[in-house]
């Protein structure tokens, strides 16, 4: 089965194996495993125990601080619409093209293939001024709407390639009898195959959340607002004003990487088969 | 997939069925049109500031100005600067990420007891947002919260316990660390599927002729992998050059420009100065250099596909 170190099933080879593959663990996990540990640090210990793997007393105060005398609760709320409804509106638009991609032969369809391939090559930084002269007549600007219509567009290329691959999965075959019976093509689509993919629905949702809850640069750009500032863009002001509050920027660190973290974690699985599927064929 | 659209709405007597020739476009017109509206009438706006002098916030700007802001970007030393330190961290970037994904990806094709388990683990840093990523590695370099100061000490590789990101000399280094974490797990991603996609009889035939695990490597997985290896360090370079999120959270472009890459600069120079039209020349300038790249690369992924 294992197809190129297959004469080395040796006592010193798996030895070796799973050392590297402890590193690439601990190497992997470390950085967020030390962010958590200086979240429940006590100030004091912070600068006495220096680099000790974990404090001799821990605290929640951060925390407490974060979530009662700060405007964290207020971003994350922003950054949960933004997400949310990004990932809602990119996975229906996308799912329209990846279904286009997947089951209609069309002139034309190559030349929409490449322009989305085009999207994701040209730098971001190129765009975010004529956005920004676009959006501010319009009310766009300090506003979670303009950054959803943003990001949704921005997501919509990547998220078509996932759902075409998820559709190309389903054989043709199902919906053809389904049509043969008298059913329609989008209620074939709607019965038969949306049932089918909702595995690569939820991949594509977890993947395009992650994606709009990371974003910093269009939020730093267009939003001025407390109002409308997203979680990304709270921590880094932050950051540059009490720079030397370790305890609370890493406990709003650590409040910013739950909502991925547990969505990665549920859709994980389908998230590698869909990217699997799509190098397969590729 | 070819048969589909001919077979099935086109039962009327009419050769020809407009609503049949329409639906393919219907599902992919919401697409096309956000990405026309947000990002190519956008993109033709900013190659068009860039012949013109429009700072925000001056309303006498705004004039045609031709091709001054690229005799300008000639002559900034700044540019030149952001260029070379852009290709220092695409290239050490994407070859550290290429390499440990690489190992990461044979290891992780071997069957071993725990393999789904630590596929989930060692694949976390990818769900960690870029943002977050930057500034998770600004603490660890950091000698009053961090560790990383002080078992460089240890280790007799600096002197004293000072932070890496404030020196000229090596802070790029910092943004890199914090890249390549969160960029191996892409391409052990990429890179395991089409490992598992190669059939094994090659394997089990060079085998039978002999051929050690060396020696396999190079001549049965590695072509192989070569196309996916093409086109995943194309989009990840480009990528990389793109992603100005790091360097912004992580340094600024500090200590003293030596950290500035394109990306950045440009971010800068709109957001902090306002000055539109020059970061959309640096903006077109740095379009031209990723697409004739991109040219290159996709040249050479055929040259290789075709001597297989």
């Amino acid at each position: 089965m294992p197809p190129m170190l297959y004469n080395l099933r040796k006592p010193a080879y798996w030895t070796f194996h799973y050392a590297l593959i402890a590193i690439y663990v601990a190497v992997a996990l470390f950085p967020l495993f030390w962010m958590f540990k200086v979240s429940v640090t006590p100030n004091q210990l912070l600068y006495t125990e220096g680099v000790r793997l974990w404090p001799s007393s821990t605290t929640a105060t951060h925390y407490l601080s974060v979530i009662e005398h700060t405007d964290f609760p207020l971003f994350f709320r922003n950054s949960v619409i933004v997400s949310g409804l990004t990932s809602l509106f990119t996975t229906l638009v996308a799912a329209g093209t990846g279904y286009s991609f997947s089951r209609f032969v069309y002139r034309g369809k190559l030349w929409i293939v490449g322009l989305l391939l085009v999207t994701q090559m040209f730098p971001l930084v190129m765009i975010i001024a004529p956005i920004f002269k676009l959006f501010a007549p319009l009310g766009l600007t300090n506003s979670l709407l303009g950054l959803i219509i943003i990001y949704t567009t921005y997501n919509v290329p990547f998220a078509a390639f996932l759902m075409q691959s998820f559709f190309d999965a389903v054989p043709k075959e199902l919906e053809e009898a389904a049509m043969i019976d008298g059913a329609t093509r989008f209620g074939a689509l709607r019965r038969i195959i949306l049932p089918l993919t909702l595995p690569g629905i939820a991949a594509t949702l977890g993947f395009v959340f992650t994606a709009a809850w990371s974003e910093l640069l269009f939020a730093l750009m267009l939003n001025s607002s407390t109002q409308a500032t997203t979680f990304p863009v709270g921590l880094l002001s932050f950051v540059s004003k009490f720079s030397v509050d370790f305890g609370q920027m890493t406990a709003a660190g650590v409040l910013a990487l739950l909502p991925v973290c547990i969505f990665f974690f549920l859709i994980q699985r389908h998230l590698v088969q869909g990217l699997t599927a799509g190098a397969v064929k590729g | 997939m070819v048969a589909m659209t001919k077979k099935t709405p086109a039962v009327g007597s009419r050769g020809f069925d407009l609503a049949s020739v329409l639906e393919p476009w219907v599902y992919v017109s919401p697409a096309l049109l956000l990405i026309g509206a947000i990002m190519l009438v956008p993109l033709g706006i900013g190659i068009s500031y860039a012949f013109r002098d429009i700072v925000l916030l001056n309303p006498f700007s705004g004039g045609f100005v031709g091709l001054a802001h690229f005799v300008e970007i000639w002559n900034d030393p700044n540019f030149w600067n952001a260029l070379s330190n852009t290709l220092e961290w695409t290239v050490a970037s994407v070859l550290l990420q290429f390499v440990f994904g690489l190992i990461l990806a044979l290891l992780l094709n071997q069957p071993f007891r725990g393999r789904m388990v630590v596929q989930a683990l060692v694949f976390i840093p990818w769900a960690v947002p870029s943002f977050l990523s930057g500034l998770n590695w600004a603490w660890l370099f950091n000698p009053v919260a961090g560790p990383l100061p002080h078992w460089f000490v240890a280790f007799g590789v600096m002197a004293k316990p000072d932070n890496i990101l404030s020196d000229p000399v090596h802070a790029i280094w910092g943004p890199i660390a914090a890249n390549v974490w969160w960029g191996i797990p892409f391409y052990a991603i990429t890179l395991l599927a089409s490992l598992q996609s190669i059939p094994l009889e090659i394997y089990e035939a060079a085998e039978i002729d002999g051929a050690g695990p060396l020696r396999r490597f190079w001549s049965i997985t590695l072509p192989f992998l070569a196309p996916t290896i093409a086109i995943t360090l194309l989009l990840r370079a480009v990528w990389i050059a793109n992603a100005a999120d790091l360097i912004v959270v992580m340094t600024r472009g500090g200590p003293a420009d030596s950290t500035q890459i394109l990306a950045s600069y440009i971010f800068t120079q709109a957001f902090q100065r306002l000055d539109f039209g020059y970061a959309s020349a640096l903006a077109t300038v740095l379009l031209l250099l990723l697409l004739a790249y991109s040219v290159i690369v996709v040249f050479v992924r055929q040259l290789l596909i075709r001597t297989d």
